[in-house]
């Protein structure tokens, strides 16, 4: 009882700190949201009446099916994108495989709102695209037509959600898996259908749900698009232009989030039970074969062309930020580095407002990531597990509802001594990042700390170190990798994020990068400048993402290297 | 259903690359023969029987099943029965899905594809598992539902890769029965790779050992123990002592004399001139120096280095300068057993033992 009660106390308090932040910052505020959803607005009183004015308002059903038509087709355009590819490189011994690994993470490294508007510059009605198409065919594509053009941003950017978990699944099939079913007298499409396919069907489910889910949430991109007959950007409207008590904003809110709940759901049954890592020992790892001439020059010629459109907006952008004026015309008119010198001349508290949020929220991702993966996998506290649900149930909020739920409920706290709102105080902005990336930087966590052998932990205590000790010197050196790695895909993401933080910015001085994209994106004059803006920050994201590469690979060479050390090879 | 097919291969040679791994291999293997390919791993004997299956790079020589040349067949033209070592049971599946399957790919339906997958799983004795999914199963049961559902399309030629490996040792000698049983019953022509030997033993009518590629020698289990053809298979079959050295003959027979000045004198006539003599252990035979012996015996002066009593043998490994030889003596209640650091006698009968050319 004396050991018990010393060894736990330290992690059962930890463990309460944890979840009194979860329960404060993510649970109350969306529980705020819900409750406002049902409750009449007049007299307080629970009711279904504001989801009743929801459906009767033809605005609002036209944003309900559009936000859905909008995700499926993401998913479908981004599945066209991803499935070739994921089958080349997984099935052929092909050159391009490198090429290909990069394509499904260059789309990531930029926003999709961010390139939303070069994208308009290419592909719009009287884009670079269209106008070389009239001149040559006399024909005009409305690729940015109305929901087209968010569908077509969205899939470019989200497809390698699909190419990643896709080419896993593809990874897990043995040879032994397609060879018996050859031996057994299948081939060709058959052996496709019946064997390939339903092997890869849970990786493939799992990657097209997240995707239906990041795009039925997306704030950023229709607003930019200038598309707000959506869900998202009636949400934020409604609350922005009306004002905190519409009741029509919480409505939005609650469906996003059944809808948000459906997807991670769908995943997690696509994958429960199913995890098919059918190689194994014994197995004759992956059936790849050589191409024959003409068939790798169709694939590389696929390759490039979705190398091509995935780097549109780069493209765009990049362009934009160097021209002058850019309409009506297939390049734009003249370059000039004017919009990077009005820029880091006059917005410069962009960037260091973004550096400040990010890194901020980062450090609080990988501490309480730390913490959480060590008290669930690690200890026996009691409703351990809840604290892994809770911080993981952040993926199922959109950014919007998370900024909703804390302008209801922190705009009556006043911060002692600062005499603000907490709502517009900017720190809560830098807690609404935590909490949102809190999901990715705990499972970079966890993977790092499955890597640490308990054993270790054991010899540690057994020469006389104390819990808080042994995970002090032995438990979190040995994750570092992982946690550095964790740091910088919450930063790198965060650093770009848009739809809590343009919730949540009460005053110019305290904007990041993506709010300031936002502003200047919306005058045909600031395109330049925002492009300029936006070019910074994929630097920024592409550089954090670049070094947690590399942390990675550095750790896995490591490890490889002690594993050959200590095999005697 | 026609008969068992005989299974020939000619001169085939597989290479990886610029890797070779099998270099012209030649075998003849009759109809309903259970054959085993046995050798170390990176021997070949897997890719071989792949190269039946038709799995692999394509292979250089000839593949002949019932007399059909099959070497540029794709493998779902050959009926070539194959059990994988990790059995590739579709995880998506049923049991009674994946029997079913090889089936279905030969277009049988309705009554028929159900009388036959569940005389297939009454066979291997799963009937009551044909629902479950293979996660579910056992190894054992597994390894039956992989051998049910090859067998269930009536393969000209069955091929076991490494069939007992993923199962632990009491399963492994229940299933060696289950396997030849099943064989016998079907009298379908059988090849099974395995590096273990005794399995090979048990369960082959004949096998091949290969290593590095190339056949080393074919024959009966006993014949190849008996009478290995050279060191490899010698010391690949069991434990065997090998003493190096060179023949001299006359006109009564040869003499063989050891590097180290052991010398053995045979009746027979020895051809070659460098050479080995190999002697197994149990063909020894332990006693105090000076002890009576028969004449053909012919005693080694030693010390007991080591002693490991078995139960039914006892296990001495002596000293006999610079050599330790191993010899089993087999033991009978009261028997006495000799001390570590004893000195002995190794007999070492000539009518016992394999002389190999070098």
């Amino acid at each position: 009882m004396n050991y018990f009660a010393r060894t736990s106390l330290g992690p059962a308090g930890v463990a309460i700190l944890l979840g009194l932040f979860l329960l404060v910052f993510l649970v109350v505020p969306v529980a705020k949201v819900i409750f406002v959803a049902f409750q009449d607005p007049n007299t307080g009183a629970l009711t279904l009446v504001n989801f009743a004015d929801f459906f009767n308002t033809s605005l609002f059903r036209e944003s309900f099916f559009n936000s859905l038509y909008v995700a499926l087709m993401s998913v479908v355009v981004g599945s066209v994108i991803a499935m070739p590819l994921a089958y080349f490189t997984t099935r052929f011994n092909f050159n391009g495989a490198v090429l290909i690994q990069t394509l499904g993470v260059i789309p990531l490294i930029m926003p999709p709102f961010v390139g939303a508007v070069a994208m308009q510059l290419l592909f719009g009605a009287n884009g670079s695209i269209n106008l070389l198409l009239d001149e040559w065919f006399g024909i005009n594509i409305p690729f940015m037509e109305g929901l087209n053009g968010v569908i077509l941003v969205e899939s470019i950017h989200y497809f390698p959600f699909i190419l990643i978990n896709l080419s896993a699944a593809l990874n897990n099939i043995d040879r032994s898996m397609e060879e018996s079913a050859q031996n057994l007298g299948a081939n060709g499409f058959r052996l496709f259908r019946r064997i390939v396919f339903p092997l890869a069907m849970p990786g493939y489910v799992a990657g097209a749900s997240l995707v239906f889910l990041k795009v039925f949430d997306d704030l950023g991109t229709p607003l930019l698009l200038n598309v707000n007959n959506m869900l998202a950007p009636q949400a934020y409207l409604r609350i922005s232009s009306i004002g905190i008590s519409d009741p029509m904003g919480y409505v939005i809110s609650v469906i996003l989030v059944l809808f948000s709940l459906f997807a991670l759901w769908t995943s997690f049954l696509a994958m429960r039970g199913k995890e098919y890592a059918t190689v194994q020992k014994g197995g004759g790892g992956l059936m790849k074969r050589d191409l024959r001439t003409w068939e790798k020059v169709g694939a590389y010629a696929v390759v490039i062309f979705t190398l091509l459109i995935v780097l549109s907006p780069h493209i765009g952008l990049t362009l934009l930020s160097f021209g002058t004026i850019w309409s009506f015309s297939v390049l734009p008119d003249g370059f000039t580095l004017a919009n990077y010198q009005e820029v880091i001349g006059t917005t410069s508290d962009y960037i260091t407002n973004t550096m400040l949020y990010a890194g901020l929220a980062a450090l609080i991702d990988v501490v309480f990531g730390t913490a959480i993966a060590y008290l669930v996998w690690r200890t026996k506290l009691v409703g351990r597990k809840w604290l892994d649900y809770l911080a993981t149930g952040a993926l199922a909020i959109p950014g919007v509802v998370l900024g909703i739920g804390y302008l209801r409920t922190f705009y009556e706290v006043e911060v002692p001594f600062i005499g603000q709102p907490l709502a517009s105080w900017w720190v809560i902005i830098v807690v609404a990042l935590a909490v949102r990336r809190l999901p990715y930087a705990l499972r970079a966590c966890v993977a790092a700390l499955q890597q640490v052998a308990v054993a270790l932990e054991e010899a540690a205590e057994n020469l006389g170190a104390t819990k808080y000790r042994t995970v002090k010197r032995v438990v979190v050196p040995l994750m570092s990798g992982g946690i550095i790695a964790g740091f910088v895909t919450s930063f790198a993401t965060a650093a770009v994020e848009l739809s809590a933080t343009i919730m949540l910015v009460s005053a110019e001085s305290d904007a990041p990068l993506s709010y300031g994209i936002y502003v200047f994106m919306q005058s045909a004059a600031g395109r330049g400048p925002g492009a300029a803006l936006g070019m910074i920050a994929v630097i920024i994201v592409g550089v954090a993402t670049y070094l947690s590469h590399r942390v990675i690979e550095r750790g896995k060479r490591e490890q490889a290297l002690d594993a050959a050390l200590a095999g005697g090879v | 259903m026609k008969g068992p097919v005989s299974v020939k291969i000619e001169d085939v040679h597989v290479a990886f690359g610029h890797t070779r791994v099998l270099t012209g291999v030649n075998l003849d293997i009759e109809p309903g023969e259970f054959f085993a390919f046995l050798g170390p791993s990176g021997s070949g004997k897997s890719t071989l029987l792949r190269a039946i299956a038709g799995f692999g790079p394509m292979p250089g020589g000839r593949i002949l099943i019932d007399g059909q040349n099959v070497t540029g067949l794709p493998p779902w033209k050959r009926n070539v029965g194959m059990v994988f070592q990790s059995y590739a049971l579709w995880p998506h599946m049923t049991v009674r899905k994946n029997v079913a399957f090889g089936l279905e790919e030969r277009r049988v339906d309705g009554k028929e594809l159900r009388r036959r997958v569940d005389a297939a799983l009454d066979l291997v004795g799963l009937a009551e598992f044909a629902d479950r999914r293979p996660a579910q199963l056992s190894g054992g049961q597994q390894q039956r539902v992989a051998l049910a559902r090859t067998v269930v399309v009536e393969p000209r030629v069955l091929l076991l890769d490494e069939p007992l490996s993923n199962l632990d040792a009491n399963l492994r000698v229940q299933m060696r029965r289950d396997i030849l049983d099943l064989q016998r019953k079907l009298s379908l022509t059988t090849i099974f790779v395995t590096h273990d030997q005794e399995e090979a033993n048990t369960m082959s009518d004949r096998m091949a050992v290969l290593n590095d590629g190339v056949i080393q020698q074919v024959g009966a289990p006993v014949t190849l123990y008996d009478r290995p053809s050279n060191l490899f298979v010698a010391d690949f079959l069991g434990t065997a002592n090998v003493l190096k050295g060179h023949f001299t003959s006359d006109d009564g027979g040869s003499r063989f004399m050891d590097e180290t000045g052991i010398e053995i004198t045979l009746d027979k006539k020895v051809e070659h001139e460098h050479g080995a003599v190999v002697l197994r252990p149990q063909n020894l035979t332990i006693q105090s120096p000076g002890a009576a012996h028969a004449t053909r015996i012919i005693p080694l002066s030693g010390t007991v280095q080591y002693v490991e009593f078995l139960g039914s043998i006892v296990r001495y490994a002596v000293q006999v300068e610079p050599h330790v030889i191993l010899i089993d003596e087999s033991h009978r209640q009261g028997d006495r057993v000799f001390q570590k650091g004893e000195s002995v006698e190794v007999g070492v009968d000539t009518n016992y033992l394999t002389t190999l050319a070098q």
